[in-house]
Formats: structure tokens, C-alpha cells, sequence
């Protein structure tokens, strides 16, 4: 097979070399447009796994390259004057130019034609003249700009700006460093590559490298000024320029990496924020996976699309972590007043891929200490050297007067529910939808507070919570324009049949094209829903109710005021946030003055979804207005304010906007988002991205068959 | 977890005879169900007079859609549709939609294909709701719907209006990723219960080059992503199986296999194969 590769990085070298062992026979061109010992960037990190796997792959270059390697097990996090560790990070480093100079020996050794300085003008001409054509050429693919459309390419900036410089201090260390400017923050990311040499990466979010007028500097200016700013932490060593300009990070995505004859490999098949330092990494297995591809397949087609198939899943996955990373580094500065040691726990846990349970088995004593001081902080245990204490999800929560054993939310859509949420272990149970009003009511059946006959029937359910020392919260809510519908067994949203009610809400637009028209609300009918909610809550208090949480969220009545999807209105109550606001936080004063010291929880979208719609920014501007009107806790719901959003939903799809509101505003909060593990409860609590995490238990079949057993079986201990 | 078996329904050139004869042969094999599938510029047979056909000669398998093209049809017509062949099978209809991804479909149809979010959702809403009696034109309450789709109006679509969530195939770990996704939905628009999870996968036993030819021209519009499709096809008794099992594992209640070669043997061996 004759093999024309463009570009001489890591990829194409690597899978040129893979090529010839599997069959010497192979013609492998590589055509390079830079000379051979050009190169741009310094050191390149691996994981121990990928370790793994170019030790399979090609033994010679696996010695070669380990060799030369810097390896370190720590994190460092300099950080408010301090600096926090973290162990059992095993990693290695290579210079790049010294991983090219082995690679290209190797490819020498095996024959294989490596042209540099060869300028490629024609690509379509190179596809013609040979079986296969590899794009190994990068970020900006010559190849891949041949034919964009029929790869489907998407090409956005991530993240921050940022410079790659190196620097002659050799850390021993993977190295964060965020300082503090007077234009904002600037932080590091380093790492040692060799003997005499670390990468030394500088990163800003894009206002604070204007305010810092960085903008306007050349290369030697904006390298004094950082030489200038990291002087402590440089130690008295120097800053190195390699072409080192400031740069957006372009994350490249391709529906397809492969086109008749011309396949693409490593950054200009995809790129993943460099933040997870996966970039070379990638780009190596992928050259594996298209060799391998190979010898399984004699069929061109077939091989590239075994190819394809094996790596874009997992290049998804890294991607989706990589924005999680790009987006926690962008947002950082509106965090560095958390806690020390929570910060560095947040940080490594940034892009989802390590959890509590993974630095468990990392960094034990991390996870240890990380524990006995957040139970300290919840008022529990002491800290001190060698300290246990429970897991996160364990430990107590205080907030006013709501005492909680453990942060724990389970719902219950009725009465048994709601009772089985508490024997089970949750330290809070949550209501479903209570209305404040018949009207308000989303189906028939929906319970009403609105009446002291009411109170009955919830004071059974509220002692039998309390006797599994769990503690309850009623929600509280006006459907809007999502009221009188069927019940949910069948579906949400469908307009009742026979029945309805005339509905309100803050504009007359119906929520799904066949939903009844609402009326739009006027200031009497405010007036009245506002009573209704203060009463509410009064009787949620008297009947002995712990907490009351009120839904501002999903496009019900109140959130369809904060939403300038559907607050179209021209008078006081619409237009403006201050206007939009106006009603909402009319109705949460007055429910706080009637709830004493109880203490009341908002449920609130902080993103519709939709274009035009609110925001995380705004929103997260509401949540503290919110706090500052009495609210306590933020429930950080998403989406539904109209039937028509873009949900984006997976695991945990709420978890890190709930981050944002806790970090942003200071105001603690209770996330759902399909959390199903006390892993995910564990990094979420103890990382400080919510204090209360909604779980849903999944059933186990061992549930079932542990119940079975029969209780004086059980040996001595075990219960 | 149930094992239903498609009908080569969108198969060219599959004799007039080959629906109820694939129907007769599940009904007594080990088949939970037969399936068709929705294709308006494509070769083949219109997946509810498919049904019909199905219907006629079986009493025991339920007969579903996977999926229909929802918004090709007008809202009456769909509604007539499906309910006729739920009316011949005496309530065994499963009816699964979605809006398609071929834009020539749309064209075909004479309808704007801008507006088939909306359109599907009126439909939901409608069948739902039990149709309209005045016009004659009524919903059976109790008619299971699906919804399938990648998007996550998709999935929001399928927790708000539906019973369940219809996957459009791959492997099992991409299947259990969108059951994730459907779950998250499910639990986010306050459904009680879980959703019904259906799966599908292709099949071809012997014959294999047959099957991927039909597909290699089924999926054509995708561009290269046919090609993936024909590699995801299942080619042996081993593939079969561990498919099976990985769906199973994976929480599908309902594991459609469709056929790539319309000639009713591979149904026997397919029978064999899952021999349950």
C-alpha cells in the first residue's frame, strides 16, 4: 500500500512507523512543510495509560522515549499565599522536540521516506497519487481544508487566551499558580519535561487580558511582563519564547475523519482543550487505532471506518471533559475565596474524569484530611493531624434552623413516598408540586395548601418523616400557564380533556401549541397569588412542615416572569431584569415574613435553553437577588420555561451550573440533575459545587435479595 | 428483556407475499413483536399497511413502529392510520415516532420540514389525548407511543408525551449512554415510573454482502456514515448474541433485529440463534 502522510508531529510519524512493522512492504511518504528540527511548544504529558499503550504498540521508541521522560506523582496548587498537594498522579513528560528526533530516527530505521521543507499546494493531486492520504498536519489541516464539507468541520475558541512559554526552573510538579492582578486573575499551568526544562503555560479570560493591556504587546513584552509577574514563583529562573504569542484555543470537531481515500489523524481530526493535557496523547492512539485498523481489514473503507468508529467515542469523551476544564478556567477568578484545600479538591475534579472515589485510591490521605475538615466546617468532629471523619455525603448540614443528618434529598410524589424517602437514609425529603391555589394546581389531583382542612392529611406524613430523623420540605408553586393538565402518568403538558380551569400566567401565550391560552395576570390577580403563597406557607410552618421550597422554576407562574421568553409584558412587571423581578420577589417577601425562622428554598432554571432566553449570567444575578430577599438555599433547576428548549441532558447535567450559582453568589444549593451514586453526591458536596444533592436510588436486584434474608441470619455486626 | 424481529418492509424487491409470511413465521418463533420501518422516497411498503398485513395473520405479537415519520402525515391521516392497525390487531399496536433525518422524505411529502418538531409534538399531544371522537377520528387511551431521536428535544419530547424512548441503534455502550440521557429527562419532567426502552440492530446471517449492499443504499443520504452503519451490522451467531446480551445489561426492554436480506430463512436462523 502506498501511504502519503501530511505533516511530521507526533501522529504521522508514529503511525508512519506502526505501518512498517506491520508490513515493510508498505511505501510510507511523509511530507513535512517545516524543516526537521522545527517545532513549536515545549513538553508533551502522558498518562500512565497511554504509556501502556505505545509500549504495545512499538517497543524501541516506548524505551527511547521513556528514557528522556520527566515523571511526577504530584499536583501542585499555589493559591492564596499557600500551596495545596495532591499525590498519585502519575504522570511523564517529554520534550517535543526530543519525542520528534526519536520518532523520526525510528522512521529512518524502517525505511520510510521523510520529506521536510516540502510545501503542499495540492492535496487533491497527493489523494490521486496514492492509496491513502493521512491529514497528520494539525490544528489548520491543509488536508482537511481540502474538502471541509464533506468531513462536517466545526472549528470554536475555548476557554481562555493563553501563551506557552518554557522556562529553566525544573518543577517537580504537575503546577498550578493563580495570581491575583490588579486587572484580574492570571494563572499557570506548568509542568517539568526534561532535566533543565518545564512548560510554563499562561492563561487569562479574555477582559482581563485586555484590561492588562496585553493585547498590545509583542512577543518580547508580553514575556517580560509574565517573567515580571510569576517572578516568585519563577524563582529567580527565566521565562523562554518559542514563537510564544497569545492565542485562542480552537476546538476543532469533525462529523467525519474520513473522506474516500484521505483519512485525518490527531488535532486535525479533533482538539481537546489542552487543560486535560490530552492533546499528543490522542493524537499517538489514534495513530494506533488506524494502524491496528490494518491488520484487521485488508479493505480500505472497511479499515477506516473500524478506525473512525473506535476512536470517536472515546475523542468524545476526552472532548466533553476538555470543555468542562476549558469552561472551570475561564470562570476561576469567581472562585478563589472558597476554602483552600476545597478549591484544590474542585480543581482536580474540574473536568468530571476524577472523582471522591478516584482520589480516594490516588491520594488517600487527601481525601482523609479533606473529609475531617469539611466535617469540621459543618460543626462536626475536629480537625487534627490523622483525623477521621464520614464521607461528604454524610456529614451534617446546619442551616438556619433546619438541621439535616446528611445531604441527602430524595422527592416523594405522595404520601408513602415521601415516608419511604425517609426511612431510607435521605436527611431531607421533598414534595412534589404543591399548589398555593386550586387554579395553580398542574393537574387535577395536585395537592392544594389552601386551606387549613389541608393541614390533616399532611400532618401524618410530616411526624412519620420526623420519626426516621429526616427532615421534610413542602414546594410550594402556581403552575402558571403549565396548570390544569392530565396526570403525568400519561405524559406532561397534555391539556386536560374535560375539567379545566382558566389558567394565568405573566404573558397570554400558551406553553405548547395545543395548551389552553392563559390569561395575562393583573395586579389584582398578583395581589391575590401573592396571599395565596404567604398562606401557604404559614400553613406549611404551622402543620409542622421543616423548610419550604417555592418553584421559580420550569416555566410555571412565577418563572414565566423572569424569562423574557415569556414576560413579554410593556408595564411594570416586564422588560427590564429589575421589572421581570418586580413580582417574583414581591412574592418571596412575602412568604418570608410569614415563615418566621423557617427556612426557604428557591427553585429556580438558571438557563432556558433557548435563544434568547435567561442566561446562567442573569440568572445567577436573580439567585442573589433571590438571597437577598430571603431566600436560603438556590434549587438549581434548568430548562422548561418553554416546551420548545434545547435540553442538554446526560448524568449530572446541572451539577456544574449549580457550581456557579454557589460559587458566584454564596448562596448554598441543592442540585438534582440525575444523580444516581454517593460518588457523585461525594465530589459534588465536598468539592463545594452544591451543599444538597437530589438522589435517585436506582434498585438492585441484591436489594431485593439482602430484604430476603432473613434477619437472625444476619451474623453479629451486620445490623 | 423481549426480542422482536423487524419486517423487511423497506427492503427492495421483496416479493408481495414476504410481510405475511415474516408475520406467520414470528408469531410462532420467538419474537415478541414484528416491526417496520418508515421510508417515504424509498423503495418499499408503507410501514402501517405492513402492520395491517402483519396483523391479519398473527393473534399473539405485538406490531410496532420503529419508527414512523410522524410529521409526513398530517395529523388525521397518522391518527387513521394507526389506529386501523390497531383496530386489526385488536390493540397490539406499539407506535413509535420520530421525525426522520431525510430531508427528501419531507420533500416527497409536500411538508415543511422546518416545522416537524412542532408538528410531531401536536401529534403526541393528540394521540395522547385521545383524538378527536367528533370526527371520528379517536386515539385508543391506552395505545403505547415511543419517541426516538438523538436530540435532547428529543429526549424531552419522548419523557413529556410518551411511554417510552426508541434508540436508533449501535452499540450496546451507545445505547446505554442515550438511556442515561432518556433517564435524566424522564426525571427532570416529573414522570412517575420508568420509561419502556426499546433498542434495534441490524442482521444479516450468510448472505452478508447482500445485507450491507441494502444498507450501504438505505443510508446513502447520510454520506460516509453508512459505512458505520454497515459495520455495526450483525454478521454472526456470536455478534448476535453478545449484542443481546450487551442490550440486556444495558436495561432495553425491547430488542428489535432487523433484517438487511429479505429472504424469510434468515428469520429462521436469526430464530435459532436467539433459540429462547
Amino acid at each position: 500500500m502506498k501511504v502519503t502522510i501530511v505533516g511530521a508531529g507526533p501522529a504521522g510519524l508514529y503511525l508512519a512507523i506502526l505501518l512498517k512493522k506491520i508490513d515493510q512492504s508498505h511505501d510510507v511518504t511523509i511530507l513535512e512543510r517545516n524543516p526537521p528540527d522545527a517545532t513549536f511548544g515545549w513538553g508533551v504529558v502522558f498518562s500512565e495509560e497511554t504509556l501502556g499503550a505505545l509500549k504495545e504498540a512499538d517497543h524501541r521508541s516506548y524505551i527511547d522515549i521513556t528514557d528522556t521522560f520527566a515523571r511526577w506523582d504530584r499536583i501542585d496548587i499555589h493559591h492564596g499565599g499557600r500551596t495545596m498537594r495532591s499525590r498519585g498522579h502519575a504522570f511523564s513528560a517529554i520534550s517535543r522536540r526530543s519525542l520528534l528526533a526519536i520518532l523520526q530516527r525510528r522512521c529512518r530505521d524502517l525505511d520510510v521516506d521523510l520529506r521536510f521543507g516540502a510545501e503542499i499546494d495540492d492535496p487533491r493531486r497527493l489523494a490521486g497519487e496514492t492509496d491513502l492520504l493521512v491529514g497528520a498536519d494539525g490544528v489548520n489541516s491543509v488536508v482537511r481544508r481540502m474538502d471541509e464539507g464533506a468531513f462536517g468541520t466545526s472549528i470554536a475558541p475555548l476557554g481562555c487566551k493563553y501563551v506557552w512559554f518554557g522556562t529553566d526552573l525544573v518543577l517537580d510538579a504537575f503546577t498550578f499558580v493563580f495570581k491575583p492582578t490588579d486587572h484580574g486573575l492570571i494563572h499557570v499551568h506548568a509542568y517539568p519535561f526534561d532535566e533543565a526544562t518545564s512548560t510554563w503555560i499562561v492563561e487569562c479570560p479574555e477582559h482581563i487580558w485586555r484590561r492588562a493591556g496585553l493585547d498590545g504587546t509583542n512577543e518580547a513584552e508580553s514575556m517580560a511582563f509574565c517573567q515580571d509577574l510569576f517572578r516568585k514563583e519563577l524563582a529567580g529562573h527565566r521565562l523562554m519564547s518559542n514563537r510564544s504569542i497569545w492565542m485562542d484555543f480552537l476546538e476543532v470537531h469533525n462529523e467525519s475523519w474520513h473522506h474516500g481515500n484521505v483519512v485525518l489523524i490527531g488535532d486535525a481530526a479533533h482538539t481537546a482543550h489542552f487543560s486535560i493535557g490530552s492533546g499528543t496523547k490522542l493524537a499517538m492512539e489514534d495513530s494506533i487505532a488506524l494502524a491496528n485498523a490494518f491488520i484487521r481489514r485488508e479493505d480500505l473503507e472497511r479499515a477506516l471506518v473500524d478506525y473512525e468508529l473506535e476512536r470517536q467515542s472515546v475523542v468524545e469523551r476526552f472532548q466533553q471533559a476538555a470543555r468542562e476544564s476549558a469552561e472551570y478556567f475561564e470562570r476561576v477568578e469567581r472562585q478563589t475565596h472558597m476554602p483552600p484545600l476545597q478549591f484544590a479538591f474542585n480543581l482536580v475534579t474540574r473536568s468530571g474524569r476524577i472523582s471522591h472515589a478516584n482520589l480516594m485510591l490516588r491520594d488517600p490521605p487527601f481525601v482523609r484530611v479533606l473529609d475531617a475538615w469539611f466535617s469540621e466546617r459543618a460543626g462536626v468532629g475536629e480537625l487534627r493531624p490523622g483525623s477521621l471523619a464520614p464521607p461528604p455525603m454524610f456529614v451534617p448540614l446546619t442551616l438556619g434552623s433546619l438541621g439535616l443528618g446528611n445531604r441527602i434529598v430524595r422527592e416523594g410524589s405522595d404520601e408513602s413516598a415521601l415516608v419511604e424517602a425517609a426511612r431510607s437514609g435521605a436527611g431531607l425529603v421533598l414534595t412534589d408540586l404543591t399548589a398555593v391555589s386550586p387554579e395553580g394546581r398542574t393537574t387535577p389531583d395536585c395537592p392544594v395548601l389552601n386551606d387549613d382542612a389541608d393541614l390533616t392529611r399532611w400532618v401524618s406524613v410530616i411526624d412519620a418523616v420526623h420519626g426516621y430523623d429526616a427532615r421534610i420540605a413542602i414546594q410550594l408553586g402556581h403552575a402558571g400557564r403549565r396548570a390544569a393538565t392530565e396526570p403525568r402518568e400519561r405524559g406532561v403538558d397534555l391539556p386536560l380533556r374535560a375539567g379545566g380551569w382558566p389558567i394565568l400566567a405573566a404573558s397570554a401565550i400558551r406553553y405548547t401549541p395545543m395548551s389552553v391560552r392563559p390569561r395575562a395576570i393583573d395586579e389584582d390577580d398578583m395581589a391575590r397569588v401573592r396571599e395565596d403563597f404567604a398562606s401557604a406557607a404559614a400553613r406549611a410552618v404551622a402543620m409542622g412542615a421543616d423548610a419550604v421550597e417555592l418553584n421559580f422554576a420550569h416555566g410555571y407562574l412565577i418563572g414565566g416572569f423572569l424569562s423574557p421568553l415569556t414576560n413579554r409584558r410593556t408595564d411594570a412587571y416586564g422588560g427590564s431584569l429589575e421589572a421581570r423581578l418586580r413580582f417574583p420577589l414581591s412574592v418571596l417577601e412575602a412568604v418570608s415574613a410569614a415563615m418566621g425562622d423557617r427556612v426557604l428554598i428557591v427553585q429556580m432554571s438558571v438557563t432556558d435553553w433557548a435563544d434568547g432566553g435567561l442566561a446562567p449570567d442573569e440568572a445567577i444575578d436573580i439567585a442573589r437577588r433571590m438571597s437577598a430577599s430571603g431566600a436560603g438555599m438556590i434549587h438549581v433547576a434548568a430548562g422548561q420555561t418553554i416546551a420548545g428548549g434545547r435540553p442538554e441532558y446526560r448524568r449530572g447535567f446541572l451539577t456544574s451550573l449549580a457550581g456557579r450559582v454557589r460559587a458566584e453568589t454564596g448562596v448554598p444549593t441543592l442540585v438534582g440533575g440525575y444523580l444516581t451514586t454517593p460518588d457523585e453526591v461525594n465530589t459534588i458536596v465536598g468539592s463545594g459545587r452544591a451543599d444538597l444533592c437530589l438522589l435517585e436510588v436506582i434498585a438492585s436486584d441484591l436489594d431485593s435479595l439482602m430484604a430476603e434474608e432473613p434477619r437472625a441470619a444476619r451474623p453479629m455486626g451486620a445490623g | 428483556m423481549n426480542v422482536g424481529i423487524g419486517l423487511p418492509n423497506t427492503i427492495p424487491d421483496s416479493p408481495g407475499d414476504a410481510i405475511a409470511e415474516w408475520a406467520r413465521r414470528a408469531e410462532v418463533g420467538p419474537f415478541s413483536s414484528v416491526v417496520a420501518l418508515d421510508r417515504l422516497a424509498y423503495e418499499g411498503i408503507d410501514p402501517f399497511i405492513a402492520l395491517a398485513v402483519a396483523a391479519a395473520v398473527t393473534d399473539r405479537v405485538r406490531v410496532a413502529t420503529m419508527i414512523a415519520i410522524g410529521p409526513l402525515r398530517s395529523t388525521g391521516v397518522l391518527v387513521k392510520q394507526a389506529m386501523s392497525v390497531d383496530a386489526l390487531s385488536g390493540g397490539r399496536l406499539t407506535l413509535g415516532l420520530a421525525v426522520g433525518a431525510r430531508r427528501d422524505d419531507y420533500e416527497a411529502a409536500g411538508v415543511d420540514p422546518r416545522r416537524r418538531g412542532d408538528r410531531l409534538a401536536e401529534q403526541l399531544v393528540y394521540l395522547r389525548n385521545g383524538g378527536d371522537g367528533h370526527r371520528g377520528l379517536s386515539a385508543r387511551a391506552g395505545l403505547e407511543l415511543l419517541v426516538g431521536g438523538a436530540s435532547g428535544s428529543a429526549f424531552a419530547r419522548a419523557a413529556r408525551y410518551a411511554d417510552g424512548y426508541a434508540h436508533g441503534g449501535g452499540p450496546p455502550r451507545a445505547f446505554e449512554n442515550a438511556v442515561a440521557r432518556a433517564l435524566a429527562a424522564w426525571s427532570d419532567l416529573g414522570r412517575p415510573g420508568r420509561p419502556r426502552l426499546w433498542g434495534q440492530g441490524y442482521f444479516a446471517l450468510g448472505e452478508v454482502e447482500r445485507g450491507n449492499a441494502y444498507l450501504r443504499d438505505y443510508y446513502s443520504f447520510t454520506g460516509p456514515f453508512a459505512e458505520k452503519i454497515v459495520a455495526g451490522n450483525l454478521t454472526s451467531p456470536r455478534a448476535i448474541k453478545d449484542f443481546v446480551r450487551g442490550y440486556e445489561e444495558a436495561g432495553c426492554d425491547e430488542l428489535i433485529l432487523l433484517p438487511t436480506v429479505r429472504d424469510i430463512d434468515q428469520l429462521d436462523r436469526l430464530a435459532e440463534v436467539i433459540g429462547r
